[in-house]
């Protein structure tokens, strides 16, 4: 194993796979460091499920070079699933065990398991530990779902749109236990596609769109979102002009809109102006494109160029 | 030996699991046993004519078919039915997605299948001793009876997991699963006793899928008839076949 490997979870490199007619994967690359949670986006039908269950060793690759922990999942698919956890998308268990006889049951089809307890408690589940798993609620079944996952104490873990059809509060509930295992020292990868879960949690991530990459990097800069254009709004109280030396539109009643590539500056001008009138700027905030807009844009792109 | 361990944690917790589902544990075991009360209650006592010169009460004859009833219900029936709502809920890829061995996973199915045919078995025996002074097989009769017991289970096993393959949601199952095999029973005459007068047809059914050969095997056991080792081939035959299949089609995955 050399340095490389080493500190890669995953490498791949031109990863192809089609089904039938049908191009699923044309050359994706990819590389997930060890001890980070890495986000996978993409629309349905993009190959987010696809290119992990090639990783995961449940589906043959037709071209490319795949490497998880340092393992070819094609090649050694036993010795890879001894060191991984998987949560895929809808699994179920036997419904009538409890909570930690299914953890234990889990546990052991591996060589080093973690203790049933610890993970129990890893996952907030100790009230419920003798439960039948029929009587968990959906929130508390992903939990399950991750503690499984964790049974055999794995290196890396791979969840497939862990929240999917969650409530809000479940959805917490399931962040914050993902959010737990990087301080164990464990890989995620994660596929979703909501926005605000991969800026949550994510330290890096990817935008798979028709099969390719389209573009990696870190939640708060992908894709230049942080050089884009920002914008500054805020309100003024009755009867005070706005400053006239500043381009601001004004988008409601009393309520201003400034749109900047520089918001340290117009954001310092604005508020010595402020300051010097005795004005109080109600509302400041500045908006950047989040996440999502980024997304949409990326993603939008790829659609056109394949209707094209 | 870890392959035996696994085997064994494995077959601790599928027994677990089914005693506590009620539904399960009802179909497997009430059902064959409601059935050889209610032939026996029903149809009892009057003489039957099985070969030539070989006249039994019919209630002998049901405790030895209700125990082969009982045999195919916890084998077949319950592992393609059992599998195909586990590959539906994706118990089964999430254990592809584990070290597990397949083989070790779906031995633990059948070993239960096989613990739980024994357990009916014994019980139909005890039932029909008690209540029909049926006689109990001893000696070779019981060697013979307890061969044809494990060949028939282990096939009817392979059968259900075959069967599996052709299910193509859980929703489906005990349809597929009664549709295959619930007329097998009739015309072999598991329910009602075939005699010389039964058309060829049924008689050419019996002798060519496994449940005839099977009932036959286990009669000759409890009834006292001729035991032939022809119906042990055909039946081995029958679990080879669904064995091969099963290699060749059964699916971790749900079929969507």
């Amino acid at each position: 194993m050399d340095a490389t490997t080493d500190s890669c979870a995953i490498s791949v490199v031109g990863l192809v796979k089609s089904y039938g007619a049908t191009l699923a994967l044309r050359g994706v690359d990819l590389e997930v460091r060890r001890g980070e949670i890495f986000a996978l986006l993409g629309p349905n039908g993009a190959g987010k499920t696809t290119c992990v269950e090639i990783m995961e060793g449940f589906r043959h690759r037709d071209a490319g070079d795949v490497r998880v922990l340092g393992v070819d999942p094609d090649r050694q698919p036993m010795a890879l699933k001894a060191r991984i956890g998987i949560v895929l998308q809808s699994t179920g268990v036997d419904r009538y065990l409890s909570v930690a006889e299914t953890i234990a049951m889990y546990s052991s089809y591996y060589p080093h398991p973690r203790p049933v307890d610890e993970i129990v408690a890893l996952v907030g589940l100790d009230a419920k530990r003798d439960e039948r798993v029929l009587r968990l609620s959906g929130g508390q079944q992903r939990r399950l779902d991750v503690a499984i996952a964790l049974a055999g104490d794995p290196d890396l873990l791979f969840l497939d749109e862990p929240t999917t059809g969650f409530d809000p509060s479940a959805r917490r509930e399931v962040w914050d236990v993902i959010k737990n295992l990087r301080n164990l020292g464990k890989t995620v990868l994660l596929t979703t596609h909501f926005m605000d879960e991969a800026q949550y949690l994510a330290d890096r991530l990817a935008v798979i769109a028709d099969g390719r990459i389209v573009a990696e990097g870190d939640p708060d800069t992908l894709a230049g979102r942080d050089r884009m254009t920002a914008t500054v709004r805020f309100s003024l109280p009755d009867h005070v002009a706005p400053p006239e030396d500043v381009a601001l539109e004004m988008v409601a009643t009393n309520t201003f809109a400034l749109a900047t590539l520089d918001v340290t500056r117009d954001l310092h001008r604005l508020t010595s102006w402020a300051l010097d009138h005795h004005v109080d700027l109600g509302d400041l905030r500045v908006d950047r494109p989040t996440l999502e807009d980024v997304y949409l844009e990326l993603t939008a792109a790829v659609t056109t160029k394949v209707v094209r | 030996m870890t392959w035996l361990r696994m085997l064994a944690t494995q077959l601790k917790y599928v027994n677990k699991a089914f005693w506590r589902n009620p539904a399960s544990a009802f179909f497997t075991f009430a059902f064959p046993l409601m059935f050889l009360v209610v032939f026996t209650s029903l149809l009892g006592h009057h003489p039957i004519t099985l070969q030539p010169g070989h006249t039994i009460d019919v209630s002998t004859y049901y405790v030895a078919a209700m125990a082969a009833n009982a045999v195919i219900s916890a084998c077949y029936n319950y592992i393609a039915i059992g599998l195909a709502f586990q590959r539906d809920a994706g118990v089964l890829k999430r254990t592809r997605g584990t070290p597990i061995p397949g083989g070790v996973y779906i031995a633990g199915r059948l070993v239960h299948a096989l613990f739980v045919s024994v357990i009916l078995v014994v019980i139909t025996a005890a039932y029909g001793r008690f209540f029909y002074h049926a006689s109990l097989p001893t000696g070779t009769p019981l060697v013979e009876f307890l061969i044809m017991l494990l060949v028939g289970a282990l096939a009817f096993c392979a059968l259900g997991f075959a069967i599996t393959c052709a299910i193509p949601n859980a929703d489906a199952a005990p349809a597929v699963v009664n549709a295959s095999m619930l007329p097998l029973l009739f015309l072999s005459g598991v329910f009602i006793p075939l005699t010389s007068t039964a058309p060829t047809w049924i008689i050419w059914v019996g002798r060519i899928f496994p449940v005839r050969h099977f009932a036959l095997g286990m009669d000759a056991g409890f009834v006292g008839t001729t035991f032939n080792w022809m119906d042990v081939v055909v039946v081995a035959a029958w679990g080879l076949g669904a064995l091969a299949v099963s290699l060749r089609f059964f699916s971790w995955e749900p079929k969507r």
